[in-house]
């Protein structure tokens, strides 16, 4: 309850801070506009982001052992966190800045007009398909490598447990994790990436058929997709892959292919439904009526015609179907039916390393492990998700 | 008004249809399975004749069709069948152990868990993202609007199971406020339960906010770009009765179908975050019996979720049909 | 006596592309009491924002970066927001293009008529419905007391527009802005609803500012006017003055628009053969009939308009001679050949013969394609030319149309203007080489001059490539430049053909006659007059009601 009284002291301060914040501005500038019609709650508004940035600096500056020499894992994580982002961001806006003086006109254009979180989509983007294209030559041992030594705790120092040979441990079969992480970009962003270019490949085409065509041929396909579209995704993919499991028996690799045509099934539904969504919003154009009537094919169209118009929505989409198959393959691996070991993959190690992150009150290190394979999955949907709300803002922002 | 009551009953009818083309795409798809529940209960050693004897049992020896509604027939009064891990496990441990065997009696209670753990969620969220995402939208290109677009995409993008694990590393291990299991039984206080559930329920909060908080933001600066509000704001009217005489009667629809397309989303979210907080919910007895291919119970969880999904949808259809004022005063 | 409204030397930007450009660059306003000031220009002229401006209110990605606004001696620039709101609506009113758009879809007409009286404290609920239904009869409303209980979907946009007036009225404000108050309505009904905000501007003595790119319009509304070009004051003068002796040759431009005007041509041979013929044509929308037995012939080197309101069927005529809806009953005849109904069923030929020219250029290019591409594609298909044959020959379509070719060949439909698309448009059309075109509403989403340059350059190219057209409007200034014959057109028939010669002396049928007699004229006096000669019963929807 304490924390309750506190909480709630806190916020009646921060109030009667944002009324005096507002008064002495209105004395200080003579009733200037932006003081004199501020509304209470901007003005509560900025006290309590200023109090957050002030608690969080003083936090920050936090001694990182206690004095009885136990670690201070708050600080030490929250000191990461920071560390973190500003780095991060820092490394957005040299690459940003790179990408102004490098290059052709119209990508010095792009760039010119990114904002920083875009510019910091693209660099995770590129680092993941670096990471992923080039696993084999950055890993420093196999995925699959076992070694004698099981359970090397992360850190990379003897006398706690690491082994400098691997800087982030072992697993209790001993493989490498480090290398298991870095394989772990290549077979789970290119499943994901695989999964989706099929998904967009079926339901592109159809939905992109169903516009042009209509008639018969678009209510079969829309129905068909409403129905598959009433049942929750996830639990779909649980229930074939039950099925799939069965099929596949023990050849685990074929389980995964399985997986890949599951997924790039339920999602084609989604793209159909854009796709159509689109094409028909084109089809209804006076330039598509124009080449009709000048007896054009139905190849002409789609690929001249319409597909040139809607390349932007469908690249948007093409982004948030990637996060989106991606995540998905992620919580199957997470829950055990998806990616098949021996084949590294975060999901699967999330779920392996778990327990761990009960340690972190005496180990902060070990108890990042989790936390480092799911961020890893968070880190490139998020960066995707930044590159694509861009993208969003602008198209829509080009039609007013 | 007749109209809207004919339009409400056609909607009402195409989600029923819906949900039964859904079943029997379900019953389908567990009907491809190679081999048959009765080589699935007795394993593979089975003699031909106990195969034989538990299909008659089972029922395995009719025609698809007629199992098929056999099975329809007992989901609508309840009886979904008997669970194999269960029936397994009374045929080892003897005849009768007073273990449940039905599906129903094992989904039932896992079923009111879940239920609880999607109230909670959505008491925290729906008020709480409603909120963000109005002012966000009043304060729109806004530091504050620019931190929580940031944020909330933040959310979105990461997996379940990364919040729950940041959750529980500075809720229930560096700062031990809420268990970071939640071990809930029969004969627990309210209290108690809430405790448990709060955890998983602030991670899903996270995820279901940050799509929702999204939505409403765009929904309401939808609304305040047209013209009325222009209007509004020309006759002299507050900026609070701009809100809420002239934009919250409009927004309500898309602000209905904002909450309900979340509560469905809720439904795939539960599953990931019950395995993480091992919240004995609907959600976890469904990843357990994929595990375990527990046909019965996979079958019948499906049917529970897609069930919920569809009448969560329907039910957002019906409230912004009944919001709209052209159906509601025709001409 | 002091002015009600002055604005000095005001500069207003707008933001696109991350920076701030000009909409408005240094314009003086002086409004009296009780004054009516027109303020026309083309689109882009900043009219609205200069309008809004005077009410102090900018729109989102908009602001004024210098000069001053004062409203009976407040500076409204320097005043709180507190203080601007108690201002608007209780005595600076505005009045809003889209009357459909700007009432609130949630409450009922009379709800929002008296929100402004009760919340500005001018008079309580009860009076200020009972005045609401007064001012609602003042604009001869049909239900005075019924309709302002209705919600905004459940009434027609010519009322919406007047009961947009009368809950500007409602406080009994110094000053209405109108913004384009009747450009969305059609003819016969915006007479009446010019009639109707006249009479009550009149009565209450109220100042205005009437936006609007009609001059005849203006010319009917204003006192005084003051023309816009590009966020620039051209010149300002009262009404009589402007309209007889404009000083600037921009005005005197837009003047000069009116009056371009083709030669009635002879009449044609009954025997010759017409190009196309709509015989008995009916046709309907799934089960909703649209068209009822129409027919007209278009012969070699005439245009025939195509007239009538939204909604009479001029656009399904067309629909249906270009096979896109197959007609129920009845031909169309290309050169004395019956043409199969569906376009599909069509040879090669016979779509080439015929072309069409759309009214938004901006849907009809695609937006993806060069001005070579989108020209050269019929020239291949059609012609079969290759290459530097079709690349020289899109060339010479380009120069036919007015166009430099070097510079325009690999430009795309978005580094254009509005009229250079249409001349895109109808260069795509020329590129089939065909006999006959139809021109939908090809100049009505353009600005006046630009509007008389492409008429102009289909005339020149009838002439030199002996085309048919068949155009259709619903402007009746355009018919008069450019029609030979004329068909006018109501709820799915032809009520009426002819030349132009005879349509446009009477006598003729009643609705081609209130049709004819709803166009404004530039003259200042054609509002007064007509109204006294017909009477206000007698026009406007009303008039269309005792036809039917």
């Amino acid at each position: 309850m304490s924390t309750l009284t506190t909480l709630a002291l806190l916020l009646v301060a921060i109030a009667a801070g944002g009324w005096m914040f507002r008064f002495a501005g209105q004395k200080a500038t003579a009733n200037a506009p932006t003081f004199r019609d501020m509304p209470f709650a901007v003005a509560f508004g900025y006290v309590f982001g200023a109090s957050l940035l002030l608690f969080s600096v003083w936090y920050f500056f936090q001694p990182t052992v206690t004095d009885a020499g136990v670690p201070n894992a708050g600080v030490v994580f929250f000191r990461w966190a920071v560390q973190f982002f500003i780095i991060s961001t820092i490394a957005a806006y040299v690459f940003r800045l790179v990408g102004r003086a490098v290059g052709t006109e119209g990508s010095k254009k792009i760039f010119r007009q990114m904002p920083l979180t875009a510019s910091f989509g693209v660099l995770v983007i590129i680092l993941y398909a670096i990471t992923a294209i080039f696993a084999q030559w950055l890993a420093p041992f196999g995925q699959e490598e076992i070694f004698q030594r099981v359970n090397v705790l992360p850190g990379g120092n003897a006398a706690t447990g690491g082994d400098p040979m691997h800087p982030l441990g072992t697993d209790q079969i001993g493989r490498d994790l480090l290398s298991r992480l870095i394989y772990g970009a290549q077979n789970t962003v290119g499943i994901a990436f695989v999964t989706t270019c099929l998904a967009f490949f079926l339901g592109g085409t159809l939905g992109f058929l169903a516009a042009t065509l209509q008639g018969w041929l678009d209510q079969v396909l829309s129905r068909a997709v409403d129905v598959l579209m009433a049942i929750p995704s996830l639990i779909f993919a649980l229930l074939l892959m039950t099925i799939a499991s069965a099929w596949a028996g023990s050849e685990r690799w074929l389980l995964t292919v399985y997986m890949i045509l599951i997924i790039a099934v339920i999602d084609s539904t989604r793209v159909f439904r854009l796709a159509r969504a689109v094409g028909l919003n084109i089809v209804v154009m006076d330039y598509i009526e124009a080449a009709k009537l000048r007896g054009e094919g139905l190849g002409y169209l789609i690929f001249k015609e319409i597909l040139p118009n809607a390349t932007a929505p469908l690249l948007a989409e093409f982004g948030l179907r990637f996060c989106f198959v991606f995540l998905t393959i992620a919580s199957l691996s997470f829950l055990g039916v998806g990616i098949q070991p021996p084949l590294a993959d975060w999901g699967t190690m999330v779920r392996d390393s778990a327990q761990f992150i009960n340690f972190a009150a005496f180990s902060p290190l070990t108890a990042a492990l989790p936390l480092l394979a799911a961020g890893a999955i968070a880190l490139l949907t998020v960066g995707v998700n930044f590159v694509v709300d861009w993208m969003l803002q602008r198209s829509s922002g080009l039609k007013e | 008004m007749q109209s809207v009551i004919r339009i409400i009953l056609q909607r009402l009818a195409l989600g029923l249809l819906t949900l039964f083309v859904v079943s029997i795409v379900i019953f389908t798809a567990v009907n491809m399975l190679p081999g048959d529940f009765a080589e699935a209960i007795l394993g593979q050693g089975a003699t031909p004749e106990a195969v034989a004897s538990i299909r008659r049992d089972l029922g395995l020896d009719q025609p698809p069709i007629t199992r098929y509604f056999q099975w329809l027939g007992g989901a609508l009064q309840g009886d979904l069948g008997n669970s194999f891990a269960q029936a397994n496990f009374a045929s080892f441990a003897g005849a009768d152990t007073g273990v449940s065997t039905t599906v129903a009696q094992q989904i039932a209670p896992r079923f009111a868990n879940t239920m609880f753990l999607a109230a909670v969620t959505a008491c925290i969220a729906v008020p709480f993202s409603l909120i963000l995402g109005i002012l966000a939208a009043l304060y729109r290109n806004s530091v504050f609007d620019r931190a929580t677009n940031v944020t909330t995409l933040s959310s979105i993008s990461s997996p379940e199971f990364f919040l729950a694990y940041v959750l529980i590393l500075f809720l229930a291990v560096l700062n031990p406020v809420l268990p970071s299991l939640s071990n809930i039984f029969d004969g627990m206080s309210f209290g108690e339960r809430l405790e448990k559930t709060l955890l998983p329920a602030l991670t899903l909060t996270l995820v279901v906010t940050a799509h929702m908080m999204r939505m409403t933001r765009a929904a309401i600066i939808n609304l305040l770009a047209s013209p009325y509000i222009e209007m509004a704001r020309l006759k002299g009217m507050s900026p609070m009765r701009v809100i809420v005489k002239h934009a919250l009667p409009n927004a309500l629809a898309p602000i209905i179908n904002v909450i309900a397309l979340n509560l469905a989303y809720l439904i795939t979210g539960v599953v990931v975050v019950e395995v993480v907080f091992v919240y004995p919910g609907i959600g976890q007895l469904f990843v357990d019996s994929v595990k375990i291919r527990d046909i019965p119970v996979v079958q019948a969880c499906c049917l529970i979720f897609a069930a919920a999904y569809i009448l969560l949808n329907l039910l957002a259809d019906i409230l912004s049909i009944l919001s709209n004022p052209r159906l509601r005063h025709p001409k | 006596m002091t002015a009600l409204v002055e604005i000095r030397d005001i500069y207003i930007d707008g933001r696109s592309d991350e920076t701030w450009m000009p909409i408005i660059k240094g314009v003086d306003l002086t409004l009296n009491k009780g004054e009516v000031l027109g303020l026309i220009g083309e689109s882009g002229a900043g009219k609205s924002t200069l309008g809004l401006a005077a009410m102090g209110f900018t729109r989102d990605g908009v602001r004024i970066s210098g000069g001053t606004v004062t409203f009976d001696g407040i500076d409204l620039l320097a005043a709180s927001a507190a203080k601007k709101r108690e201002l608007l609506g209780k005595r600076i009113a505005y009045v809003a293009q889209s009357a459909a758009a700007s009432f609130n879809p949630a409450h009922k007409l009379i709800d929002q008529h008296t929100e402004g009286p009760v919340q500005h404290g001018v008079m309580s609920r009860s009076e200020s419905v009972q005045d609401g239904i007064e001012l609602y009869r003042r604009l001869r409303l049909p239900n005075p007391e019924e309709i302002g209980f209705r919600y905004p979907h459940q009434v027609s946009g010519g009322q919406l527009q007047r009961a947009m007036t009368a809950m500007a009225m409602s406080c009994r404000p110094d000053l209405i802005i109108f913004d384009e108050p009747t450009t969305a309505l059609d003819v016969t009904t915006q007479i009446e609803v010019l009639a109707s905000i006249r009479d009550i501007v009149d009565q209450f003595d109220t100042a205005a500012i009437y936006i609007t790119h009609d001059l005849a319009v203006v010319a009917q509304m204003a006192d005084k006017i003051k023309v816009l070009l590009k966020g620039d004051e051209v010149e300002e003068a009262d009404t009589r003055t402007m309209l007889s002796a404009p000083k600037e040759d921009y005005t005197k431009s837009l003047w000069a628009v009116r009056a371009f005007e083709r030669p009635q041509k002879p009449a044609v041979h009954t025997s010759a053969t017409p190009v196309v013929s709509v015989q008995n044509v009916s046709a309907a929308y799934g089960k909703i009939p649209v068209l009822h037995d129409v027919s007209f012939d278009i012969h070699e080197g005439r245009t025939v308009a195509v007239v009538g309101e939204s909604g009479s069927g001029k656009s399904t005529t067309a629909r249906c001679i270009t096979g896109l809806l197959p007609p129920s009953q009845g031909v169309i005849q290309f050169d004395g050949q019956s043409l199969p109904a569906h376009y599909k069923n069509r040879s090669k030929d016979q779509l080439r013969q015929a072309q069409m020219i759309y009214q938004m250029a901006d849907t009809a290019l695609n937006p993806r394609q060069r001005i070579g591409d989108i020209i050269g594609r019929p020239v291949q298909f059609y012609m079969g030319l290759t290459g530097k044959q079709k690349r020289r020959r899109v060339e010479e379509l380009l120069e036919e149309i007015e166009l430099p070719a070097a510079q325009y060949i690999d430009r795309l439909p978005s580094e254009l203007s509005g009229g250079q698309k249409q001349r895109i448009g109808i260069a795509r059309a020329l590129a089939a080489e065909p006999k006959f075109i139809i021109c939908d509403e090809v100049t009505s989403a353009l600005d006046q001059l630009v509007a008389e340059g492409i008429l102009k350059l289909l005339a020149r190219l009838q002439d030199d490539l002996k085309l048919s057209y068949m155009f259709i409007t619903h402007d009746l200034a355009t018919v008069k430049a450019i029609a030979d014959e004329v068909v006018v057109m109501k709820e799915g028939k032809v009520v009426e053909q002819g030349t132009k010669h005879d349509m446009f002396v009477p006598p003729h049928h009643p609705y081609t006659d209130l049709l004819l007699s709803s166009v404004p004229e530039m003259d200042p006096d054609w509002l007064t007059n007509l109204l006294n000669e017909r009477g206000v019963d007698n026009i406007g929807d009303a008039a269309v009601d005792k036809m039917s």
